[in-house]
């Protein structure tokens, strides 16, 4: 597929970047240009403002995927979960640093920037964000607090590998 | 709006049809209908076609005209109309159509369904039908179709300790009726405990939850109600068909475990038909999943939320209670030919209440409804049908 198509989304993916209605304060993610909360939506056209996710959340509901997506195939059995933020949002994703024994709804999670796939031996890489157990990630930077570091190199590749 | 009637159906077998091209499949099943009502190609006043995927299945687009093409139909000049909603894409040709002649716009039409998903590998197709749900934030993040309906289930079990078992009852009632239909993709009985044990795929479901990737072809003809008689002794009335739609990830659902665009369309569908769910003797729910077919059976109404998992374990629509579903086998066993499911519930139903349906038949069946899914819940359509006595 078309770089591009990967590219422009680079700042939801990596960063976070959602949205927030100034109308009624809803957030959303990925961003969008009409708030589907507020009663009449022209009244937000205009007027959602970005808001970046602190990536925190709480597991919903998961699973853990045998039969993987295409470009996942090196992964399974891998664990997918719907994360609620705490700003609100729910995002679909994968946890790492767990074991499938783990998982449970409700464990508190941090999003954290990983590889995602890579389309082919020659092809793009493309990273983005999955999830990890809170107490398992060290302090410092979050996803989205580094938004000008992009890990080009293979060794942020295969550490991100679970 | 005047009211509508199906007038006659047609229905290739479902399966893996390596010997047979889109082509064939999607004409086969449009002549029996019309051969299966006494209208000429000639009364046609336009084409419906769901299909979900024919570009990326087939390298094919623009197979509206090409269906009617090789029907022969191509000097009549019809308008030839494709309907895309995913796994819905066969009801929503269905909605079109009835829309059509309930409007007046159009005094006969024919509505088919038809996908041909085995002319590329099983590993292309499920990348082609993940696309149902949203490409962008669920599948670049690992999600395909069942692991998303995956987290459904989990969820599902979590709020109201649905059972594993609970999960793996319908697919078994959908191989035992698919047993006495011959044109279902699979026509071997399975155990409960072989769908518990069956490979996984996304924990907690396994392969025996997940429904086919098929080939086939359904077809209905389509006409108003008042000159029904002149062309089937048995016409099938439309009494409701209603379409509604919810986000496209579901992650930004409501509700993890329901359905709004199937409770909108079923409060809809029951309201245009002036009907309720005890009134419904035979139901095809769309069970792409097993999880999906047991809250079908919650969001339609059938039983309150959190209830599926004890309706499935007690077999409450497997025969015993007022409303028997998937007759035809469903989507599980009956098969899943995308585009084709749709307008395929529609086929059982009419067969059902014409009394025409053999071995599987449903004694005295008058009242039928048929429910399709696209995607995890983006779009859900319901369809009320009843024999016109």
């Amino acid at each position: 597929m078309a770089i591009a198509r990967f590219w422009r989304e680079t700042p939801r993916r990596y960063n976070l970047g959602g949205s927030r209605c100034t109308v009624c304060a809803s957030v959303y993610f990925p961003p969008r240009t009409v708030c589907p909360t507020c009663s009449t939506h022209r009244q937000s056209i205009g007027k959602m403002e970005p808001l970046q996710l602190s990536g925190e959340g709480e597991v919903v509901s998961y699973t853990l995927v045998h039969e993987a997506a295409v470009g996942f195939e090196m992964q399974v059995p891998y664990v997918l979960a719907l994360v609620k933020t705490t700003e609100g949002p729910l995002l679909t994703g994968q946890v790492v640093n767990v074991l499938p024994d783990e998982m449970r709804v409700g464990l508190k999670v941090r999003a954290t920037f990983r590889k995602l796939r890579e389309e082919g031996p020659a092809g793009v890489i493309h990273y983005g964000y999955k999830f990890a157990p809170r107490d398992d990630l060290e302090p410092g930077p979050r996803p989205g607090r580094n938004a000008e570091a992009t890990p080009v190199h293979s060794s942020d590749a295969s550490r991100a590998r679970a | 709006m005047r009211e509508v009637a199906i007038l006659g159906t047609g229905m290739t077998k479902f399966g893996e049809l390596w010997d047979r091209s889109f082509r064939e499949i999607g004409i086969e099943a449009g002549f029996q209908s019309l051969v299966d009502s006494k209208l000429s190609s000639h009364d046609l006043g336009a084409l419906y076609l769901g299909n979900m995927a024919s570009g990326a299945f087939l390298e094919q687009e623009h197979i509206a005209p090409l269906i009617l093409d090789y029907a022969g139909l191509a000097g009549h000049h019809l308008p030839a109309i494709r309907v895309e909603a995913g796994g819905a894409s066969g009801a929503l040709a269905l909605h079109e159509g009835y829309l059509a002649v309930a409007s007046g716009a159009y005094d006969f039409v024919a509505v088919g369904g038809a996908e041909k998903m085995t002319d590329v590998s099983d590993t292309e197709a499920s990348r082609i039908v993940d696309a149902t749900a949203d490409t962008e934030w669920e599948l670049v993040f690992g999600a395909t179709l069942p692991s998303l309906w995956a987290m459904v289930a989990r969820k599902h079990m979590h709020e109201y300790g649905t059972h594993r078992e609970d999960l793996a009852a319908l697919p078994a009632h959908d191989h035992l009726m698919a047993s006495k239909n011959p044109l279902a993709h699979f026509r071997n009985k399975v155990s409960v405990d072989q769908v518990v044990n069956s490979g996984m795929v996304a924990d907690p479901l396994g392969l025996l939850d997940c429904a086919p990737l098929s080939d086939g072809a359904a077809a209905v003809v389509l006409g108003p109600m008042e000159t029904a008689r002149k062309y089937t002794d048995t016409p099938i009335r439309i009494a409701a068909s209603q379409v509604a739609c919810d986000t496209m990830a579901l992650h930004h659902r409501r509700d993890l475990t329901t359905l709004d665009s199937t409770v909108f369309a079923a409060k809809r569908a029951f309201s245009q038909a002036r009907r309720k769910p005890a009134d419904i003797q035979v139901a095809e729910i769309d069970d792409a999943y097993s999880i999906a077919g047991l809250v079908a059976l919650e969001d339609l109404g059938f039983v309150a939320k959190g209830e599926g998992g004890a309706a499935m374990r007690d077999g409450r629509f497997f025969g015993k209670g007022t409303t028997l579903i998937n007759a035809s086998g469903g989507l599980k066993a009956q098969g899943r030919p995308f585009g084709a499911v749709g307008v395929a519930q529609v086929v059982e139903l009419v067969r059902q209440l014409r009394g025409e349906a053999k071995e599987r038949q449903v004694s005295g069946a008058q009242v039928g409804l048929a429910h399709n899914v696209g995607g995890t819940g983006a779009t859900s359509a319901v369809t009320i049908l009843e024999r016109a006595n």
